[in-house]
């Protein structure tokens, strides 16, 4: 049984892994009950089980939960702070930019770490951002509307 | 979790008769974080004829409405609750909605046809006026004033004259309402009851119509909102399938020593169906990967994906009709119609290729079960949860109402997806294990053993005269039946597990035909169904996806239409125009000539240098709706790249409910049939489906989406609502197409409409 050690959403947290070859998603969705990232195809190929480790969006379903020890790593639970949603939650709210939902997560922490990087985004640069994600209702005119309005809010 | 840790939960279930789990890891009560949930966690009876099963309101005057439908993301709920909010003058977020839990709600049917608002929304409706009316009247006594001269505004009656005599509904509730409603007597979509009170009229309309916020959307994004991935039950075990490599071999000997290095991991057999067990999830995973299962030895099942249309030709026919989905038998005669075809001055002849399309769903099936003896409870997204109850009762050996299935929100559902599927294998292993079971299919079982949309081959004929004018149409399709597994669960023949433990599985027979008003002479329209490649469990069993077998249908009439047309010299809109009679068609037709800027003239486009483009039509009415699309491609002639950089929708659904989340469904319609049109098929060598993730079956990308989707709703608000989750979504296939042609010149007949595929055709 391996014990480690990492940041989520700001407090230090605990996870005892059986199989240090686990994957983060394992963790966050089972041992620490989060909501956020989700199981959607356990090969880094859909991005519901997105997580900001470091400042970079990470697939949480193919990453070893040994590989993040001593990191810190943020989620969509932890993104909303004093009860404020971030501003990209915010705009996702305001655009509707869900059907099912189970994808929302992938696209909503790609767009924070993209945007907290840069947030003087063309369309193009948007659209380069977000590729690869999937969304199966098809929401990716409200999801390119929400981003939108997300980086001009941010962007001041 | 030892047994003992089991039986201090079922004590305690027993002790409190209340449902009570816990969440994963932070131990928090999930009574605490749903209101709902908390307010009424005794299983009732549940009657039709009996106001309180469908409205409770508390003593603080909340309305909780029970709804036996359920959202798949386009907000039903929020449309359902101002329906309820209008009739029963109450502020729209004092209503929440308690949708498809068997203890609950009374069985409307499930998510179904496009008919959450179109027919769901009926009983609710009557259901909110009179207990308006049961309210008034109330008042009428405590104030001692004659009900004429009250009035009600959010929830609280008062004396029109003299408003500050006043009562609030909650203070009249009491023990409920005690007030019988008629009844149809009819389960499911037609469930339909009435009270003395008659709901308001539309032009009366304050919170209908409205674009009020979906009640959904913070709990999504505030990663809040739980959805039936998120349920954990104490001590319950993981579960995972394990299938074989050869889609039709069945296990010989299951070597259970191969995962003994693995922690508490066990196997699982019944019948023909191998799963493995473990206390913890990823151990469940890593057993069913080291599993090892000799399979028996099978003459491989299939044809191969390049071979499948030419298997869909030469295939015995075992079913046909001419008349769509549910419509009974009705004869056809296609001869005469050829000999006036074959007489014409001008014939013509073309043949549609469909493939076999995957549900694909965000994430693969989920379900949870806990059978305790003669009793079970199941958390599912099905789409049915009244249905699935039933099934489950069957294959568990359990009377129906000892069965409840509690349904929770999933990643999208658009027809009979494998959304059933895990909360039987759930229930099978619970009843082995006596333990309560998780069951999560991993992506390769999503994507290769859910149920498929059914592939066809359409042939089309049709002759004009000198003058252009059709003198005949011959319209047939041919492919699976998209009933190899019924819309719904009520039976476990239509499940994986069910057929993999013994039962035979159904024989029903349909495709379907267009419905459209076109008028041709000499027409004959009919299917013809053929037997599924693998008779027994298949990953290639076939069933609805969004609007059944209609983006199939269309993509063939609305093509041969645009062929014919381009024969005849005529613009595709006009050359419609000539044969439609329904009104609400041709109103939407040249409601999308106008918002489109059309410009009226034959296809092909006079070809220009440099990038190639086209606009292309379609049409659709069905569910209640009538939806007319344009469509504008751009395609790259280097690559074969299609572009739909832009769509133009005129949209008819009757009265609309809601017009924000009208037009993101109408997106979704759009966008989903995109991806459907352009690159979505599922590829089968002899033995097994082999587009088992998203690379192999790949969905449309972001990079792709269209640069804008311009919709026009037509609200008539004198009509009633109409379905929205499928009719657009039926127009695009053809509406790409047609524009395809239009820049290109080439007509393209097989979908989808890969880069490939065109850049094939284009040489």
């Amino acid at each position: 049984m391996a014990t480690i050690r990492m940041t989520i959403d700001g407090e230090d947290r605990t996870v005892e892994a059986a199989d240090p070859d686990m994957p983060l998603l394992y963790a966050l969705r089972g041992e620490l009950g989060l909501k956020g990232p989700k199981f959607g195809c356990g090969l880094s190929q859909c991005g519901a089980c997105t997580v900001i480790v470091e400042g970079v969006a990470t697939r949480s379903c193919v990453t070893p939960v040994f590989a993040v020890e001593g990191m810190a790593v943020r989620t969509l639970d932890g993104l909303a702070r004093d009860g404020r949603p971030h501003p990209v939650q915010a705009a996702f709210i305001a655009e509707e930019a869900a059907q099912c939902g189970y994808c929302t997560n992938g696209w909503i922490m790609t767009t924070v770490a993209g945007l907290e990087e840069n947030p003087n985004r063309s369309e193009a640069d948007i659209r380069q951002m977000l590729t690869g994600l999937k969304c199966r209702c098809g929401t990716h005119m409200a999801i390119l509307r929400a981003v939108r309005r997300a980086a001009d809010e941010m962007a001041g | 979790m030892t047994d003992t840790l089991t039986m201090d939960r079922r004590s305690l279930l027993k002790a409190s008769g209340a449902l009570v789990f816990t969440l994963a890891g932070g131990g928090l009560d999930i009574l605490a974080l749903s209101p709902a949930l908390a307010e009424m966690p005794q299983a009732r009876p549940i009657a039709p004829t009996d106001l309180d099963t469908w409205i409770a309101v508390s003593t603080d005057g909340e309305v909780t409405a029970f709804f036996g439908k359920m959202d798949m993301g386009q907000g039903v709920d929020t449309a359902i609750a101002q329906v309820v909010a209008e009739e029963l003058d109450v502020d729209v977020s004092r209503v929440s909605v308690v949708m498809g839990d068997t203890a609950r709600t009374p069985n409307q049917g499930g998510a179904s046809g496009s008919s959450g608002c179109r027919l769901g929304a009926n009983p609710l409706r009557h259901a909110a006026a009179e207990a308006r009316r049961v309210f008034v009247e109330r008042a009428a006594q405590a104030l001692d004033r004659p009900a004429q001269a009250l009035s009600v505004q959010n929830g609280v009656v008062f004396v029109t004259a003299e408003p500050k005599t006043r009562i609030s509904y909650g203070e009249m509730i009491a023990q409920g309402f005690d007030t019988a409603l008629d009844w149809n007597e009819q389960y499911g979509n037609g469930l339909m009851v009435s009270g003395e009170a008659q709901p308001k009229s539309p032009l009366d309309y304050a919170v209908v119509g409205a674009p009020v916020a979906r009640k959904d959307i913070p709990g999504k994004i505030l990663a809040t909102m739980e959805y039936c991935h998120h349920v954990t039950l104490p001590g319950m075990l993981h579960g995972r399938s394990v299938r074989p490599p050869v889609a039709n071999a069945v296990p010989v000997r299951v070597d259970e020593t191969s995962i003994s290095h693995i922690p508490d991991a066990r196997v699982v057999r019944k019948g023909d169906y191998v799963a493995v067990v473990a206390d913890d999830e990823w151990n469940a995973i890593r057993a069913a990967k080291d599993l090892k299962v000799a399979w028996s030895e099978t003459q491989p099942p299939f044809p191969g994906h390049e071979a499948l249309h030419d298997h869909i030709r030469k295939a015995q026919k075992v079913g046909d009709n001419s008349v769509a989905n549910f419509g009974k038998y009705v004869p056809y005669e296609p001869g005469p119609v050829l000999e006036a075809i074959s007489a014409s001055a001008k014939r013509l002849e073309a043949e549609y290729e469909l493939p076999f399309q995957s549900h694909a769903r965000m994430a693969p099936s989920v379900g949870l079960a806990d059978v305790t003896g003669d009793t079970a409870t199941i958390w599912s997204d099905t789409q049915k949860s009244h249905n699935q109850r039933d099934g489950l009762a069957k294959i568990l050996g359990l009377k129906p109402e000892n069965v409840r299935v509690i349904w929770k929100p999933g990643p999208g559902s658009y027809g009979r997806s494998d959304a059933d599927e895990a909360a039987f294998e759930a229930a099978i292993l619970s009843q082995e294990t006596g333990r309560p079971v998780r069951v999560q299919w991993m992506r390769h079982e999503g994507h290769g053993w859910d149920p498929k949309a059914p592939a066809a081959v359409i042939s089309c004929k049709a002759g004009l005269d000198e003058k252009g004018k059709l003198t005949g149409w011959y319209y047939r399709a041919r492919g699976f039946s998209g009933w190899e597994v019924m819309f719904n669960a009520s039976e476990p023949r239509d499940t994986l597990i069910g057929q993999l433990t013994g039962w035979e599985r159904g024989k029903a027979q349909n495709y379907g035909v267009p419905g459209e008003s076109y008028d041709f002479p000499n027409a004959v329209k009919f299917w013809e169904t053929i037997a599924p490649l693998q008779d027994r469990a298949s990953p290639l069993r076939c069933a609805h996806m969004r609007a059944p077998q209609e983006p199939q249908l269309h993509f063939a009439s609305e093509s041969f239409i645009d062929e014919v047309a381009a024969a005849a010299g005529a613009d595709p809109i006009e050359f419609r125009l000539q044969y439609l009679t329904d009104p609400r068609e041709i109103a939407v037709l040249e409601e999308v000539r106008r918002l489109s800027g059309w410009e009226t003239r034959p296809s092909p486009a006079l070809r220009k240098a440099g990038r190639l483009t086209g606009r292309g039509v379609s049409l659709n009415s069905g569910f209640g709706a009538y939806v007319a699309t344009v469509c504008e491609v751009e395609v790259d002639e280097e690559t074969g790249r299609v572009w739909p950089r832009k769509f133009h929708v005129a949209h008819d659904c009757g009265v609309v409910i809601n017009p924000k989340s009208l037009r993101t469904t109408i997106e979704g319609n759009v966008v989903q049939g995109m991806s459907r049109t352009l690159f979505e098929e599922v590829r089968f060598d002899e033995t097994a489906v082999t587009s088992i993730d998203w690379l192999g079956y790949p969905i449309l990308d972001v990079m792709d989406a269209p640069e804008a989707i311009e919709i026009s709703t037509i609200n008539r608000v004198e009509e009633p609502a109409g379905g929205a989750g499928e009719p657009a979504h039926v127009t695009i296939p053809a509406a790409i197409a047609n524009a395809l042609f239009d820049a290109t010149g080439v007509r393209f007949r097989r979908l989808p409409l890969t880069p490939e595929r065109v850049k094939a055709g284009l040489v």
